[in-house]
């Protein structure tokens, strides 16, 4: 059964991590940056599928509102074309502006909801856009709860 | 190194705190903290601290620079006066506008990442490898690894890339001049001398564009001028005879309208279609390759918004992170992984590996030589993790230490005896080795390569460490 966190930094002190679930890109729609939201069977135990499929698919959200076509990103373009794209030194752009939303959200997702269950999810950001990856967390003082959690890569110490 | 060992060794926080944080509280001290682009796999060269990047050769950059330069040069030093006085002031400004334009055109398609994917993480890397293996065959033979998705209901293959060791997102190729995988690769242009991917493809375009408006327009007034001058009494001849010099450079721009003008409109539509050259000229979407009716799933199908999607679309951020520093996270499980693709990153993030515990590694590596043989069962023993960690880690960092550690190509030719078991365990390892809490015992495919090499190479010994 996952041992229960109070909080980020105790999940970091005093837990160690046990395995890692990567989230992979779904390519349906095209490259537009989408993951997919099957729940991976590692965190069944760990987090309800609801709260993890509600957290892939905001984040889907902001990638695609990152990515929209549409008037603002047109007037972004021709005004940086006609700038010579200088305009970049000193301005943000809009995917810049949304990758800013994203981290907070995670950061917020992190504290609430991921940290007290055991897990920790990493930006995608950091792995290139390729994968979320959740790490999952064991306490360190209880050895014996790890078999549980380390279903995937076979067989532990034992 | 073997000094840091030493300070490393006699400092006293070393003797109170945990080895791991010990090292890197002395490390830190000994050495300041890298940034990412200092351990970049890819052949890549970087100024200014990371904020230019460049591709590992400049190709021809600096002649296209100086041709542009130099026919400008040439452009408003004998032909403006003249035009100026007898046509218009504008000339020279259009000229110089356009030349402007082109110059930054081109050093942005130069120094901008063209959407490098920073290659996998070892347990990503690890993560992959599992799941091709229940899914494969039980016998170890590396399959062509592709993996078939469905984009708008079209299936499309996704090639595994062994460098990068992932699979390639759709429209990702890897360029081998570079030695990274890019996003919506185009192609590798050598005028620009850095390959033309996601980021900079408009960077290339605008470039292209305005240097065909700039060679038209420097050839049109260079006409212009021979005319005008003509014009004045003289016949042609004795005007051109008049300043010689300048007429070798008129051909080749001649010569290089068409083939700017023509790359200009190769490009135009391949925009238009939402292609890259890659695709183009690999025939990916044509008809006549596919039996079935498959056309280009990425493409909106209407001109407009395929060149809006394209030209104007949202500019996605560089991945690659050039300017971050690197944690000791990313440190520690770079060290750990023990890839042979990666060793530039062992090589300069785990300084602080070298440690007591690498005596006890070469020990134990003699021990299991003698006990094990080739090919250890794969069953928990308590072999440390150091060995996997710090053998190839330590070897290609340290040339004394080398002839005790695995000598970087020594791993390359050899064929793991024992094929299934050695991957297998070796990705456990990898997984489970970030933590030191979590030393498990399987043996590695490393501890088996580590045995068969030094079996060739006896008379090394070991380095005793001072």
């Amino acid at each position: 059964m996952a041992t229960e966190f109070h909080n980020l930094q105790e999940l970091r002190h005093s837990a160690s991590l046990a395995n890692k679930v990567f989230i992979q890109r779904d390519y349906s729609e095209g490259t537009t940056c989408r993951f997919q939201t099957k729940f991976p069977s590692e965190l069944e135990s760990r987090i309800e599928r609801k709260l993890f499929e509600d957290t892939v698919k905001t984040l889907n959200n902001y990638y695609t509102e990152a990515e929209k076509i549409g008037g603002q990103s047109y007037l972004e373009g021709c005004l940086a074309c006609s700038t010579a794209y200088l305009i970049f030194l000193c301005m943000e752009t809009r995917y810049e502006k949304v990758l800013k939303k994203i981290s907070k959200y995670i950061q917020e997702q992190n504290e609430k909801i991921f940290a007290p269950r055991g897990l920790l999810i990493t930006d995608p950001i950091e792995r290139g856009m390729r994968v979320i990856e959740i790490s999952i967390y064991e306490d360190r003082g209880s050895s014996g709860s790890s078999s549980g959690s380390s279903s995937v890569s076979g067989s532990t110490a034992r | 190194m073997m000094k840091n060992c030493e300070y490393q060794q006699i400092d006293p926080r070393a003797l109170s705190v945990l080895p791991q944080s010990a090292q890197n509280n002395t490390e830190k001290t000994v050495q300041r903290s890298r940034r990412k682009w200092e351990v970049f796999p890819g052949k890549n060269r970087f100024f200014c601290d990371g904020r230019i990047i460049l591709a590992s050769q400049s190709g021809v950059l600096p002649l296209t620079l100086g041709l542009i330069i130099v026919t400008c040069g040439l452009f408003f030093a004998f032909d403006c006066p003249f035009l100026v006085k007898h046509l218009t002031v504008f000339i020279p400004v259009i000229g110089g506008a356009l030349f402007v334009f082109v110059v930054f055109s081109l050093l942005r398609t130069s120094f901008t990442d063209p959407g490098i994917l920073p290659r996998a993480t070892p347990d990503e890397a690890a993560d992959i490898e599992k799941q091709i293996d229940t899914s494969g065959s039980s016998t170890y033979r590396p399959p062509p690894r592709t993996k078939e998705i469905l984009i708008n209901q079209q299936v499309v293959k996704l090639k595994y890339c062994f460098t990068c060791k992932m699979f390639r997102p759709p429209r990702t190729s890897h360029c081998s001049l570079c030695d990274n995988c890019v996003e919506r690769f185009d192609h590798h242009c050598p005028w620009v001398g850095n390959c033309v991917g996601k980021r900079n493809y408009r960077f290339f375009y605008s470039f292209i564009i305005s240097l065909s408006f700039l060679t038209s327009f420097i050839f049109g007034c260079v006409i212009t001028h021979i005319t005008l001058r003509s014009q004045e009494g003289k016949s042609l001849v004795q005007s051109i005879q008049e300043s010689p010099a300048r007429y070798p450079f008129l051909v080749i721009c001649f010569f290089s309208i068409w083939s700017i003008l023509g790359l200009s409109g190769f490009h135009t539509y391949l925009i238009a279609s939402n292609l890259t050259t890659n695709e183009d000229i690999k025939g990916s979407w044509s008809s006549k390759r596919c039996a079935e009716e498959s056309g280009n799933p990425y493409s909106y199908n209407s001109i407009i918004t395929n060149c809006c999607a394209t030209l104007c679309g949202p500019m996605p951020p560089s991945l690659i992170d050039r300017r971050g520093f690197l944690s000791l996270d990313e440190a520690i499980p770079a060290v750990s992984a023990s890839e042979i693709e990666l060793p530039p990153f062992t090589v300069k993030s785990d300084a602080h590996m070298c440690t007591q515990s690498t005596k006890d590694v070469l020990e134990r590596m003699v021990h299991s030589y003698d006990v094990h043989g080739l090919c250890p069962p794969a069953t928990p023993k308590t072999t440390p993790l150091d060995l996997e960690v710090s053998g190839p880690a330590a070897a290609s960092s340290e040339p004394s230490l080398s002839a005790g550690c695995l000598p970087q190509d020594a791993r390359q030719p050899v064929v793991p005896p024992c094929p299934p078991f050695s991957r297998s365990n070796k990705r456990r390892d990898s997984l489970h080795s970030i933590n030191p809490a979590f030393r498990l015992a399987s043996p590695s495919p490393s501890l088996s390569r580590t045995t068969f090499i030094l079996g060739d190479a006896p008379d090394n010994g070991f380095i005793p460490l001072p």
